[in-house]
């Protein structure tokens, strides 16, 4: 078996700094790749892009990033759209749009389900994050992403599939809609933070008629009576329990202290809601 | 060597080096002419003839030389003309006129540099990796990068990764684990986009002139931002430019005004504060004067309480990385959001701190890009009101017993007289933690907590931008009441104990203090002694001729407009040197001197950066303002208010050198503690100018030269090439590596200090009552009370709760007991601001510096938290909480309008959680400017929302500006624009 290319992305890692989305601008804005790629627009173009997804509302929120690109699919749907044979498997999993090609063909930009394949109107050619496998060919052991990544979000590793997978099943790793069955070569870590809800509040309570933050107060949530989750609040009161999927319905809430103790039902929507002030009595 | 010797090998060496080399060639073909070598006290000496690239030369005196280099004798002679060249001997000689030129200066440079350039072409620059591609270095204002360049354009460039031959880097244990910083530089997006900025489209690539404008008839002055521009030689935009400064000199000193951006490019020679500053020293100006503007509440107040002048009010860092990571449990941000703006080696340490279990608070009305990051507890004060937090803080501390006493006791004074206001014994209001809700909006449940977790734990106070000052609060207006409390919260808790500092990580990096590499703040071969940290140690290192404009007029950069509409402006002296600096008042005009009538702008763009800024624009097109040069790299919002217009190159396409980081013993001396790794860079030039621009030394020499001066401005015809070398002569960094093998590699990584010499924690000799232990030269000894290096710089020697410095000044908006101001714009208090209900949050940009990489062309304009692509433009981006969007109707992505009675911008909404409503948060400083109709009079929809900022200053007896909160209103953008200026009530 052949050993070939898969990024591992840290969704957790990602604090949006942009050096990965600059670096991929910078190395094909004004480049000729022949075989590779033509250039990029100077401006326009997200080959590499980062979403943005808030959790939570104000005042108990986070800010997640997710870096996408094309995900260099071992089935890709963009291989089957193209004419001429004009996107190419490599060897090394490296899924290739050939700038000749490719030209004018648009259907490879329609085809791709992730919305990673761009449509260059100057040149008519569709367009896609190569997983620098100029670079890769030439010597270097790293995309420029995580080359240029201050909080290491990214690793570049080349692996057999099957030493891939356990490496996937080890640490929990996710691709983009796997339902899909296009096997990408892009997993990420920590996916939840994009995906998940969590569910949020903060416990206070009474002492000598003054209102206080209630910490190390132990707060259970349950599911049908079932428990699903359970943490401790911290010096503010406040508490997340993670991981919940969205449109999960029903939930009840129990805070229970040594000044008393509140419940709370809710139904989780699509979103990660904070439950306000919970005072314990 | 023996002279006659010496003489005749200058033509040999001419011809062999012609033949060797190609480009030497060429440059003895580009000018014919007659030069004499001679000697001053005897008829003696050598000339060299050069027609058509050929070199003749013949002993003793030609009958009509062009150009005569002469020696008072012949030891002198020698002395000049043996190499290696003692630089200090060469100035000697040409200040105390031992040698001279006669002959037109623009030859004299000229051959001077071909005289140079013999040695200077055989050197080699960049790294050769393959397939003709060559690896340069440059340095960027986020740090040092790699460029790889093929067939003269260049292809990439990328952050540093350290090889074997680096110097290793420094460890810290802590709590069990060991650390050790990523071998890399890490660089801000500002600094990874510049490939995109050097091949924009924006690009000014040929001098121009406005269309209407004749230098000789009408000049159409009203015209300024409206009209059109022409392309013209440079031939002709020097001969414009050196008559105008002509003119204008023989109106009077100060006639000619100067005005640069805060920043530059990086380097040491391209600075406005070398290049600019060397040039503009020989004609004599009027300059504006900087107020400390990303530093004003630490300047303007913190600064009384416990001096640090030469920091700017901001305290003292040295040692804190390691102390953190050691003993703090608790490390509370306020107002501070280091991982915008500076690059990311201290974005790893903070990640330390989080795997070592490390609390973390942050008190921002925005969920900041740190914050997010990091996580831990979010508070979010009203803008403005956080001084009320501070002081409950101080209430529960002090009604708990939660406070350091022994510190408060021995190392300060006036705390009985802050402690009374506190318990609210002198003015009848006690600043309890619910009092502190109605102004800030935070829970008191909240402030007691973090009281009781802050005053029983070990903590570090990260304030300001950089956790040891700067930005957020501090550049609001009731920024000066913020800085000033910090620095009491940090009394309170005795900062300098283990565990107890000022700083979030982001400072304080176990690195050397010692080896020596000039800051750009030295001001490089400026000459300027005065407005640089030129003479603390580059001056003596780096011989050169000291340059000095005998114009003592000045403007405050923030009531430059004013002073050219209404004729008279008045500021304070940004002097450091002493806590008192700050006091002196100064008028424009100065006594003896003229009003401004010309204006030189060197890049950047006030309309986007300073407060109020369609003011400027009523200036440019005042009718006494009688001809305005920019020189610039790209066109922004201010270059189309200019007469002539030159285009200036940017760092890949001149010679530069320079440290990360690295600004000298000016104002954040040690500055590149920010990084894990020292490292200097020569800043190749990578490719030639693009179209007809030139570097910005080049331009100013080439003006010198139709004013007679090229030979002083180049001291005798040196050129930036040159010049990194002697920059490189003066440091320590010669001891270490060869010329060679530098500027082949291209940096050099300064090895830090082991274990055991690394510098002392910060401010631990304060809390231990021992001598100032700390590498840095401050305060002056004269700034002493008690003996040099024996406590603070204070009047007491202590650290102040009542400040006496501020008893002898009288400022009604800084009083020496730090009491609650409310926030200046209520519209509660103040029912004419009622239509305005909104608090605009102005904070420095996360991915532009200033206006450094906003550029239209630049990749960073796609990056959607910064602008949105939208109708074939990109808008900045305007923060808006959910609550107050979804009440307006307003929906991502919107252009909505955000407008006040000085300014009016359209900006794109970004909905969000992370802010507190009735806040909206955009950031300051835009590089285009594109009013929707009359210039000044109309929308905005470059982004310039500095234009909503009042032109007030932070304290009445200061000119700190005052941006970063003020009243606002938005609504969904329509597309037709109704908007007017209105005048201001007092």
């Amino acid at each position: 078996m052949a050993k070939k290319w898969n990024l591992i992305v840290d969704v957790e890692r990602c604090d949006n700094c942009r050096s990965c989305y600059i670096a991929v601008k910078d190395e094909h804005a004004g480049n000729d790749f022949p075989g590779y790629a033509a250039a990029q627009p100077a401006q326009g173009h997200h080959w590499l892009d980062i979403r943005r997804k808030e959790r939570g509302s104000y005042p108990l929120v986070e800010a997640n990033f997710q870096p996408v690109m094309c995900n260099h699919c071992d089935d890709a749907p963009c291989m089957k759209a193209a004419r001429d044979g004009a996107v190419q498997k490599r060897a090394d999993g490296i899924v290739i749009i050939d700038p000749v090609k490719a030209k004018g063909q648009k259907q490879i930009v329609d085809a791709c389900p992730y919305g990673a394949v761009w449509w260059n109107e100057e040149t008519q050619l569709p367009q896609h994050w190569i997983f620098d496998a100029h670079l890769l060919d030439a010597g270097w052991d790293k995309v420029r992403a995580e080359q240029a990544c201050p909080t290491n979000v990214f690793q570049t590793v080349r692996l057999e599939d099957a030493e891939m997978q356990r490496l996937a099943e080890q640490q929990g790793l996710q691709v983009e809609r796997p339902e899909l069955g296009t096997r990408p070569r892009v997993y990420y870590k920590n996916l939840h933070l994009m995906t998940q809800c969590f569910v949020g509040g903060t416990v206070v309570h009474h002492v000598g008629g003054v209102e206080e933050c209630a910490p190390g107060v132990l707060v259970v949530l349950r599911r049908a009576g079932r428990e699903v989750g359970r943490a401790i609040t911290d010096t503010f009161g406040e508490f997340k329990i993670d991981r919940l999927p969205p449109g999960s319905g029903g939930y009840e809430l129990e805070a229970a202290g040594t000044s008393g103790r509140v419940t709370l039902a809710f139904d989780l929507g699509a979103e990660s809601p904070y439950l306000g002030v919970l005072t314990l009595f | 060597m023996n002279l006659s010797v010496l003489l005749w090998g200058i033509p040999q060496a001419m011809r062999a080096m012609s033949k060797l080399y190609p480009d030497y060639a060429r440059r003895l073909k580009e000018c014919d002419l007659v030069a004499q070598f001679r000697l001053r006290d005897v008829p003696e000496g050598r000339w060299i003839a050069l027609r058509g690239g050929k070199v003749r030369s013949g002993a003793g005196l030609h009958a009509s030389p062009d150009l005569t280099l002469h020696f008072k004798n012949r030891e002198i002679a020698e002395n000049f003309l043996t190499p290696p060249f003692d630089m200090l001997e060469r100035i000697d000689a040409a200040k105390n006129f031992k040698i001279g030129l006669e002959g037109p200066d623009d030859l004299a440079v000229w051959f001077m540099q071909t005289l140079t350039r013999l040695e200077t072409i055989t050197w080699k620059a960049g790294t050769d990796i393959g397939d003709g591609v060559t690896r340069y270095t440059n340095g960027t204002n986020s740090g040092p990068i790699f460029v790889y360049v093929k067939d003269g354009k260049i292809i990439r460039t990328t952050p540093i990764d350290f090889d074997d031959s680096d110097a290793p880097s420094w460890s810290i244990t802590a709590r069990g684990k060991t650390f050790t910083p990523s071998r890399r530089t890490t660089v801000a997006t500002h600094g990874l986009c510049l490939k995109s900025m050097v091949y924009s489209k924006n690009r000014i690539l040929h001098p121009m002139k406005r269309v209407d404008f004749d230098p000789d008839g009408e000049r159409n002055i009203q015209n300024r931002g409206k009209s059109k521009f022409v392309r013209i030689s440079w031939d002709e935009a020097l001969e414009i430019v050196s008559k105008e400064i002509k003119r204008a000199k023989a109106v009077g000193p100060g006639a000619i005004c100067v005005a640069n951006g805060s920043h530059h490019q990086w380097g040491n020679l391209g600075h406005y504060l070398s290049a600019f500053n060397r040039f503009w020293n020989l004609i004599g100006v009027t300059k504006l004067v900087h107020t400390p503007d990303s530093w004003e509440g630490w300047f303007w107040g913190a600064m009384h309480h416990w001096g640090n002048s030469l920091r700017l009010g901001c305290p003292e860092f040295y040692g804190t990385v390691e102390d953190c990571l050691k003993e703090a449990e608790l490390i509370v941000f306020w107002s501070s959001d280091p991982d915008a703006t500076y690059g990311f080696d201290g974005t790893e340490r903070r990640e330390w701190a989080k795997q070592l279990g490390i609390k973390m608070v942050h008190i921002d009305p925005y969920l900041n890009h740190t914050a997010a990051h990091l996580g831990g507890k979010w508070i979010s004060p009203k803008p403005g009101t956080d001084a009320a937090m501070a002081q409950a803080l101080c209430h529960v501390w002090i009604t708990e017993n939660l406070y350091d006493k022994k510190f408060v006791a021995e190392r300060t004074t006036g705390f009985d007289e802050w402690k009374a206001y506190i318990l609210g014994e002198s003015d009848g209001i006690p600043k309890t933690p619910e009092w502190q809700e109605k102004e800030t909006g935070v829970p008191a449940r909240d402030v007691r907590a973090l009281a009781r977790e802050w005053g029983s734990k070990k903590t570090y106070l990260g304030a300001g931008g950089w956790g040891v000052g700067l930005g957020g609060a501090g550049r609001s207006p009731m920024g000066a009441q913020w800085a000033r409390m910090m620095t009491i919260l940090g009394a309170m808790q005795g900062y300098g104990r283990p565990g107890s500092n000022f700083g979030n990580l982001q400072f304080g990096a176990p690195l050397d203090f010692n080896f020596y590499f000039p800051g750009y703040g030295e001001g490089s071969f400026s000459g300027e002694l005065m407005a640089s940290a030129n003479s603390a140690n580059n001056y003596q290192r780096m011989p050169h001729i000291v340059t000095m404009s005998s114009v003592r007029q000045a403007i405050p950069r923030m009531w430059f407009p004013e002073a050219i509409t209404q004729g008279k402006a008045m500021g304070y002296l940004t002097d450091v040197s002493s806590i008192q600096g700050q006091f002196f008042p100064f008028g424009y005009p100065s006594p003896g001197h003229v009003r401004v009538e010309m204006l030189y702008k060197y890049g950047s763009s006030s309309l986007g950066t300073q407060v109020g800024s369609n003011r400027w624009i009523k200036a440019y097109q005042h009718e006494s303002l009688k001809f305005v040069v920019n020189q610039s790299v790209w066109w922004e919002g201010e270059t189309p208010f200019a007469d002539v217009i030159l285009p200036a190159c940017t760092v890949f396409e001149r010679w530069d050198i320079s440290e990360w980081y690295n600004v000298g013993a000016g104002y954040v001396h040690h500055m590149y503690s920010m990084n894990n790794h020292r490292v200097i860079t020569m800043q190749h030039k990578a490719i030639e100018p693009l179209g007809e621009s030139k570097s910005d030394y080049d331009i100013f020499l080439a003006i010198s030269e139709k004013l007679d001066m090229g030979s002083v401005y180049s001291e005798g015809g040196t050129s930036e090439y040159d010049w990194c070398k002697r920059v490189f002569d003066s440091s320590d960094l010669a001891k270490k590596i060869s010329w060679r093998e530098f500027l082949k590699k291209g940096y050099y990584v300064v090895p830090p200090d082991p274990e055991s010499a690394r510098a002392p924690t910060a401010n631990r000799w304060f809390y231990e009552g021992r001598k100032k232990d700390t590498p840095e030269p401050y305060p002056l000894p004269s700034e002493y009370v008690g003996g040099l290096g024996k406590g603070l710089q204070t009047p007491s020697g202590k650290f102040e709760f009542i400040a006496t410095t501020l008893k002898r000044i009288d400022d009604p908006d800084r009083p020496p007991l730090n009491q609650y101001m409310p926030v200046y714009e209520d519209g509660k208090r103040e029912p004419e601001l009622a239509e305005f209900p909104l608090q605009l949050l102005s904070p420095h940009s996360r991915y532009p510096f200033h206006l450094m990489g906003d550029d239209e062309g630049s990749s960073v304009r796609d990056i959607r938290e910064h602008r949105v692509f939208k109708d074939g433009h990109h808008y900045l981006v305007a923060r808006i909480s959910r609550k107050d969007a979804e009440a307006r109707g307003i929906r991502d992505d919107d252009l909505i309008r955000l407008w006040n009675n000085r300014g009016s911008v359209v900006c794109a909404a970004q909905i969000t959680d992370r802010l507190r409503p009735g806040v909206i948060s955009a950031s300051t400083a835009s590089a285009e400017y594109r009013p929707v109709g009359e210039p000044g009079k109309s929308t905005d929809l470059g982004g310039c929302i500095n234009m909503l900022n009042p032109s007030k200053a932070i304290a009445r007896k200061t000119h700190g500006i005052r941006p970063n909160t003020t009243l606002i209103q938005i609504e969904k953008w329509t597309g037709i624009d109704t908007w007017q200026p209105r005048a201001e009530t007092a």
